[in-house]
């Protein structure tokens, strides 16, 4: 299924995405395991090893183990997904990447039950990152999702993007991505897959609660308490580029069915 | 009393045109524009210009308040450039505010709902307003006419340093090295101005 543009996008919204070069997508970045600085990922992530890696998947699932990451991606179906990006700090942008649907990795390990969250855990290397020696955050960072929204067609793990494997600043070797949430919940670098029955913490959430839900939906009705959520500013355009209207569910409103009777005000 | 003696370095300083500090000063600013415009400010120009500008705004408030202590302690006198340093960090303020309005938020709407209901926006307004009094009474003219009330009215720059630091601490996502850096130089360089330390200098 190599190069379905937009994921399972309608078409006609897909054709209109033009992704952002491969210098934009690895030069803005947000790893503060490397730096807060937007370059600083850029500068540092070289330092990061890479291979070999293991993904550690463990709690409710059925074969849970060490994965070593070129098995695991070898069982997998690889996809090109071209999906809008769009970070809480209200700037955006198109990426083609390639990964596979991280619900089949779920059904390889096999989900008990009783599981109803999945949480995840980026790789913690104070040797190897520079950024980690600063409580900007509680290392490692940590993110989570409800069962549901892992298993949703749209929520896929990337291990490349550009046809090329992930750059390290980006996220390598393997990350999350899901698009109708802000940046931060797709977590980079991911180590540890584990299935829960109750909902885990999140990195950003432990740090600000008042600031960074759970859910983080990209919602245009819900401000950021510090900045408007209502537009956003897609990179690319240089110095006298235009704002442009933020969409509910970043334009994936495919996935509306999943927060039916929520109030996404109050669980933002 | 002088903690070190860089006295010497006065009879060059008097030599310095204050029109000269004008203008090294103004020029990052077309050069930071044209980088902007040229792609050299990298993926986001906006932010990033909006950026530089607020730092260059926060080094020359920071500078302006070391004329005193530098004067107390190191005897070297900056007095003749004070005034440069506190306008051309309102040139910054300036431009700044004008790449956050024009560039950066665009929306009329939006700009006002941000200043009121957004507190870091709001004590980076309150730190540009605090610096109009000052701007309108640097002139000579003012100094003469308002005597005493000038240096009480020009103590303003503290609260304008304090605001420019915190708008800083309060914008970054969780609490970063970097502005807590700036604040920490401007809460110092005020510390040093209490009455009690310097009662205590002069008796050491």
């Amino acid at each position: 299924a190599l190069g379905i543009a937009g994921g399972l996008a309608a078409p006609a919204r897909a054709e209109e995405l033009e992704p952002n070069s491969f210098e934009d997508i690895t030069n803005y970045c947000n790893y503060y395991e490397f730096g807060t600085g937007k370059d600083d990922p850029a500068k540092y992530a070289d330092a990061l090893t890479t291979e070999p890696w293991t993904v550690q998947i463990d709690g409710l699932v059925e074969k849970p183990g060490d994965y070593a990451l070129t098995d695991l991606v070898g069982q997998m179906d690889l996809e090109e997904r071209i999906y809008r990006f769009r970070c809480v700090e209200a700037w955006s942008m198109v990426v083609p990447w390639q990964g596979f649907e991280l619900a089949d990795l779920l059904d390889m390990v096999g989900v008990e039950p009783e599981a109803r969250y999945v949480a995840f855990e980026t790789a913690l290397r104070p040797e190897e990152m520079p950024g980690v020696r600063y409580p900007v955050l509680e290392w490692p960072y940590v993110e989570g999702l409800r069962l549901d929204e892992a298993r949703h067609p749209l929520t896929i793990l990337a291990t490349g993007l550009y046809g090329k494997p992930l750059p390290n600043q980006n996220g390598a070797p393997i990350r999350l991505v899901v698009p109708w949430k802000y940046g931060f919940k797709s977590i980079k670098s991911v180590v540890r897959i584990t299935l829960t029955d109750t909902q885990p913490p999140t990195a950003w959430n432990k740090a600000n609660p008042r600031e960074y839900g759970f859910f983080s939906n990209v919602n245009p009705t819900v401000d950021h308490p510090r900045w408007s959520q209502a537009t956003e500013r897609r990179l690319g355009g240089g110095l006298f580029s235009r704002r442009q209207d933020t969409l509910m569910f970043n334009g994936y409103e495919e996935v509306a069915a999943l927060y039916d009777g929520m109030d996404l005000a109050k669980d933002f | 009393m002088a903690l070190l003696d860089l006295s010497a370095l006065n009879p060059h300083l008097r030599r310095v045109p204050a029109w000269l500090v004008y203008g090294v000063l103004a020029l990052p600013a077309p050069w930071l524009l044209y980088l902007g415009v040229t792609g050299g400010l990298g993926v986001e120009p906006i932010k990033a210009l909006e950026h530089e500008l607020g730092i260059w705004a926060l080094w020359l408030l920071i500078a302006g308040l070391t004329v005193t202590p530098l004067r107390r302690h190191a005897g070297v006198n900056l007095l003749k450039f004070r005034r440069a340093l506190g306008l051309m960090a309102f040139y910054y303020v300036a431009l700044h505010l004008a790449t956050w309005l024009l560039l950066d938020v665009q929306i009329l709407s939006q700009i006002w709902a941000d200043i009121v209901k957004r507190p870091y926006i709001t004590v980076g307004m309150a730190g540009f307003l605090l610096m109009l009094p000052l701007v309108a009474t640097s002139n000579s003219r003012a100094i003469r006419a308002l005597g005493p009330r000038w240096r009480a009215l020009h103590r303003l720059t503290y609260g304008v340093a304090l605001l420019g630091a915190l708008h800083f601490v309060m914008l970054r996502k969780g609490l970063q090295v970097e502005p807590l850096l700036y604040m920490c130089a401007v809460a110092g360089l005020l510390l040093l101005r209490l009455p009690g330390r310097r009662r205590v200098q002069r008796f050491a």
